[in-house]
Order: C-alpha cells, then structure tokens, then sequence
C-alpha cells in the first residue's frame, strides 16, 4: 500500500459510561472513495467528525497525510465535509455560499470568483448561482454542498449519510454522480452510510462497523462473498443462515452435521471445531419442482410459504419439513407469470456446497 | 358530459347547519364583541392623539384643530427634558440589555455548566419580581453604596447612570429569554459547517450564527426599548432627586390635570416606538444576498 492519506490509530471516543467508538485503527490510501457502513449508533458518524475534527478522540490519534491532527482545529485541517442536513446557509446565495469557506482565509477575489465559478460548473450549477438556498431543491442543496467543499481542494472530502435525504430515483443518479465526481477530481472521499447498497456501489473499499468496532474492511465483492463474521453477512445483503456442528475437516475441506439437512462437505480452507454458522445467500439457491439431479448438491424438500413479487426478481420463501425457512432469489427472466410458484406448493430447494460459507464468527 | 348543476360560488353564504364548528366569523354576536373589544383597546389611545390637537386648556370637551399644544411642549423645558432623559435611557439601557441579553442568551445556549438550570432560572428573575420590589431593593442597594451623591455630582447624561442600571436589569432577561428562544431554532451543522470551511469563531459568529440570530435580537431590543421607555415604578424609585423622566413627569403633572401638552408628548412617543417598531420590521425583512 502507498502512503496512507488518512491513519486511524487506536482511537476511542467516550461519551460518559458510552463507548462510541472502540479502538479502532485503520489506513486510507489515496484516490480511495472509502465507506463507513453500519447500523444507526456504530460510532461511522462520530468516527468521521473526529476526522473532520468536530468531535475530539478520548484515545488514540488521527494521522492526515503525515501530520498528526491531535491539535489542529477543524478550520485548519486539509479535509471538508458534506453535511446530512447540507447545512447549505440560508441567507446566502448559491454564490456566496460556494465562495465562502475561500473569501474567510482571504483569498484574492479574482482565484475566488473563478474557482467558485468552476465548482459550481463541475455540480452543473452554473445558472442558480444567483439563488437563495430555500429556492433550490433538496438535490440541489447537495450540490452547493459539494460544490462548496471542493472549491476548498480538500485532501478529504468527508461525506455524512449525503443521499439519505433523496428520494430513490434522485439516490441512484447522485450514486453514479458521485463515483464520477471522485475520478475527476481525484480527491479521496470517505463517505458514512447505513445503505448498503450504497456503500457496495460506490466505494472501493468499505469498513463495516458495529457497536463502535470495525467488523471488517474489504472491497465490495470481497464482503458480500466472503463476509468475514455472521454480523457482516447479515447486514450486507440477505443470508440464509443455518446453524451447524463440525464433524470433520481436512485437506481444504470441512464436513458438517446440520439438524434438517443431515451432513454437508464443503471446501473450505479453515480449521475449526464445535459449532459453525453456514451462510447462503438468496440468489445462490435454486428452486425446482422435480428433484434435481447433481452428484454435489445440497439438496431441500419443502413447502413455499410466501411469494413476494418484485417485478425484476421474486423472493420465495420456503419452510423445509423440519420448519427450516430458506430465502429465495428468482429472477423473472421471461413474461410469463414471475416466478411461476405457487404459494403452498411443493417444491425442492439446492445449492452448491461451494456458494456456501462457513462463519466462525 | 352530462349537465351538472352549478356550484355554489365559494362566497355564497352557507346555510345555517353547514357552518363549521370553528366559523365563528360568520357569527353576528361574536363580529359585535371584536368590534367591542378593538373600541374598548384602542379608543383611549385615539381619544389621547386626537385631543393633542384640541384648543381647550382644560381638555375636557373638543373647541377646534390647533398645533400649539406642541409647540408649547416644545417649549416647556421640564417636560422636554424629561422627554429627552427618558429616550436618552431608553437607547442606552436598550443597547446594554441587548448585548448582555444576547450573550446570556449565547451563553445558555451554547454551553453546559453546573448550575445551569438554577442560573437560567435567577436570570429570569427580573421578569417575574414584582416591580416594586426590584425598586426598593435597587434604591437600597444604590443608597448603600453612596451613589446617589456620587451620581448626581455627575454631567449630564451620566447622573443617569443608576436609572440605567436598573432597567438594563429588568431589560436583559427579555433579550435573553427572546434570543435563547431564537436560537433554539438554530441548526449546528451550520456552525460546523462554517468552521469546516476554514473560518474562525469569530468569522463563524458574524457571519453565520448572528444573521441567524438577528431576528431575535431585533425583537428582544425592541421589546427592551419600550419597557425602558414607559416604566414608571423602578424609575421612580431609583431617579435621585434632580433627574426627572418622562413618565414619571407625566404622573406628576396629570395630579395638577391633564393639559393638551401632555397629549402631545405622549402622541410624539407613540409616533417614536411605532416607527422604530416598523424600522426594525423593515430591517429584518426577507434574506438578503449578503457579502461576507
């Protein structure tokens, strides 16, 4: 890895007996566009003032391209923020705002005119420069944001939950604009979001975080097939997740005794004992009426409890004898009749070992 | 299309059965009583603007349309002067009180401290004690410190200085509890914003969180500029012997009947607080572009 941009050492932030964030320390490199992905209260939010420098750490220190922000203020610091309100000022206008945070450290007029000019340009906000924030729309608000951080070249760009504002249409065209952005400018952003869907599509690395600690930092394909804890795997995406006991496991190969679907081998490079959770994800079964043929498979009887229509996929759910329920991806690949289940039918259910993970965690 | 009927244009009036429970505008009775109540508020204060105008000394019965009587106020150097020290008060007390208020206000909202609640509540204090208790204990107070001599050896306006103390003591607390109330309202992530931003306290004071707090500050003053203006009770308490303001000059000359003059001053100080009231109205009117 080159030079980090961003070290997270050990930090710890109390607040009273609550323990926001808990020791946690990890590098950014530069050019990432990195995400904080959790639940509401797993210390993403504060992790990231404390990098803007908006919350001061109990332990543990913040390295920012080689200096220690220990004491350094937020208005000193070589980041800036989009915040989740925007926090756009009311009472000035798209121009005024984007030229703000270069008219208090005294920029010449001339640099700060054009380089205004040319933030607003890159958000397409050329022609609202002359707009009051309350005339412009929720989107737009983000925008001025944008635009008005970037004007300041920031070595970080800091982004707080910065979609969750916009309605689903609006979310996924900001999604695409703000991978965009990130390449042009070439700036790295870190960005904190509980929309995991998010967090998958934009970033090149992400952190998922619980209860204030790092579950686990990978890259996008990397968490959601081979999550690295239970927590992980159910809070990206779906899982099945089935309790098992380890019978065996050798030669890159583990053997596990599940109560409904008697033992299972699959390849598996760990070694472990005792109890185990397996974890398939919905779209990785396959649904059949007649009993599937396949020397590997693992293969399930049951009954189909639900049908949920989605228009591109359906979710089935399905209860095996023993009251087993599994989840069901199906994509609706042709016209005729989604995912041609019925409620209450009988139907068989099979995976390949090898789409199946073991979690220890 | 089939032919409908037409629609009852919306200000027809509907019939008796139809009226909302809470139409009570269409209600004769009720039309009455607003109407008595807006005669029984407001005719006093006609009745005085329109007698400034009388001929009749004595004020009793309307003789004919004259200025004199204002011009004999004019004339009348002790009601003037009266006037004068009474606006004199109202401005300074009102520019302390609104700093002071402000930053009361600043202080509650911005920090946490032991004891927060209980300063909160004694700073409100003056709002809630009789007035004249605050007046005995001000007169106390300044005749213990021997300031009555001390003060009134002074040059004018400075041998006002004890009447000034006191209403910015009673002035203050309304400027804070308006302010505070005010920024309560007040999002933090644009304070953040601004310091994320590269801009200092003080820049982030100026520039973000007082165009915010603005509104509230004008309110507050305006409130503090009238209080100080028309009270009686403290001022009279706390004047040394040779200071004299308006209402207290009023109240003295009103035991001898009320002359035309009085009408007058008083018409020129319901002129006063109307048009800083609309001024301040006007300055806190719709956002304006600023520059920082």
């Amino acid at each position: 890895m080159t030079k980090p941009i961003i070290s997270i050492r050990n930090i710890t932030k109390r607040f009273g007996p609550v323990v926001a964030v808990d020791d946690v320390s990890f590098d950014i490199a530069p050019n990432e566009f990195f995400a904080l992905l959790g639940p509401s209260g797993c210390g993403k939010t504060t992790l990231l003032r404390m990098i803007a420098g908006l919350e001061t750490p109990t332990e543990g220190q913040i390295v920012i391209d080689g200096q220690d922000m220990a004491f350094v203020p937020p208005n000193q610091r070589p980041v800036n923020m989009v915040f989740q309100s925007y926090a756009v000022f009311p009472h000035m206008s798209v121009r005024n705002n984007v030229e703000y945070g270069l008219k208090v450290v005294g920029t010449p007029r001339e640099e700060t005119r054009r380089r205004a000019e040319e933030a607003l340009a890159m958000v397409q906000l050329g022609d609202l420069a002359e707009r009051m924030p309350d005339q412009l729309s929720g989107g737009q608000r983000q925008r001025v944001a944008l635009a008005r951080a970037l004007v300041k070249r920031p070595k970080v760009l800091l982004l707080d939950e910065p979609l969750s504002a916009l309605d689903a249409k609006l979310r996924e065209q900001m999604q695409l604009e703000l991978t965009r952005l990130q390449r042009t400018v070439g700036i790295t952003f870190i960005i904190v979001t509980h929309d995991q869907d998010e967090a998958l599509s934009m970033a090149n690395r992400i952190a998922v975080m619980n209860l204030g600690r790092v579950s686990q930092i990978a890259g996008p394909t990397e968490l959601y097939e081979h999550p690295a804890s239970r927590f992980v795997a159910d809070f990206i995406g779906k899982v099945n997740l089935i309790e098992a006991n380890v019978k065996d496991s050798k030669d890159g190969r583990i053997v596990v005794d599940t109560k409904s679907f008697g033992h299972i081998e699959i390849p598996w490079d760990g070694d472990t004992q005792g109890g185990v959770t397996l974890a398939v994800r919905p779209e990785k079964l396959k649904l059949a009426e007649k009993q599937p043929k396949g020397r590997d498979l693992i293969i399930v009887k049951g009954i189909v409890r639900d049908v949920a229509y989605y228009g591109d996929t359906s979710h089935v759910v399905v209860t095996s004898a023993d009251g087993v329920e599994l989840s069901i991806n199906v994509q609706n690949d042709s016209r005729t009749g989604g995912s041609g289940v019925r409620q209450g039918q009988d139907i068989w259910v099979s995976w390949l070992p090898r789409d199946t993970l073991v979690l220890t965690e | 299309m089939s032919k409908r009927k037409p629609q009852p244009a919306l200000t027809q009036r509907l019939p008796k059965a139809r009226q909302g429970p809470l139409d009570y505008g269409r209600r004769r009775w009720l039309k009455l009583l607003f109407l008595a109540i807006f005669i029984l508020l407001y005719a006093p204060i006609v009745t005085l603007v329109a007698f400034s105008f009388n001929t009749d000394r004595r004020n009793v019965v309307w003789r004919g349309f004259t200025l004199n009587n204002y011009v004999r106020a004019w004339e009348n150097t002790a009601l003037l002067e009266a006037f004068t020290n009474s606006l004199v008060i109202a401005i300074l007390a009102t520019v302390i009180s609104t700093v002071l208020g402000a930053m009361v206000a600043m202080l509650l909202w911005r920090f946490r401290f032991p004891g927060k609640p209980a300063y909160e509540g004694f700073m409100a204090l003056p709002i809630v004690i009789p007035e004249i208790c605050m007046g005995v204990s001000l007169l106390v107070f300044f005749a213990r410190l021997g300031w009555w001599e001390a003060v009134a050896a002074l040059p004018w306006p400075f041998n006002l200085s004890t009447i000034i103390i006191a209403h910015v003591a009673f002035c203050f607390p309304f400027v804070a509890i308006v302010v505070r109330a005010r920024m309560a309202g007040f999002n933090r992530e644009l304070e953040e914003a601004s310091k994320d931003l590269g801009a200092s306290e003080w820049q982030t004071f100026w520039n973000v969180i007082y165009p915010f707090m603005q509104p509230g500050v004008v309110a507050g003053a305006l409130l503090a500029f009238t209080l100080s203006l028309d009270d009686f009770v403290i001022t009279f308490f706390t004047s040394g012997p040779e200071t004299v303001t308006f209402p207290v000059k009023v109240y003295s000359l009103v035991r001898r009947g009320v002359s035309p003059e009085i009408n007058a001053v008083s018409t020129a100080l319901i002129v006063i607080t109307v048009a800083a009231t609309i001024i301040a109205m006007r300055l806190q009117a719709p956002a304006r572009p600023t520059t920082v």
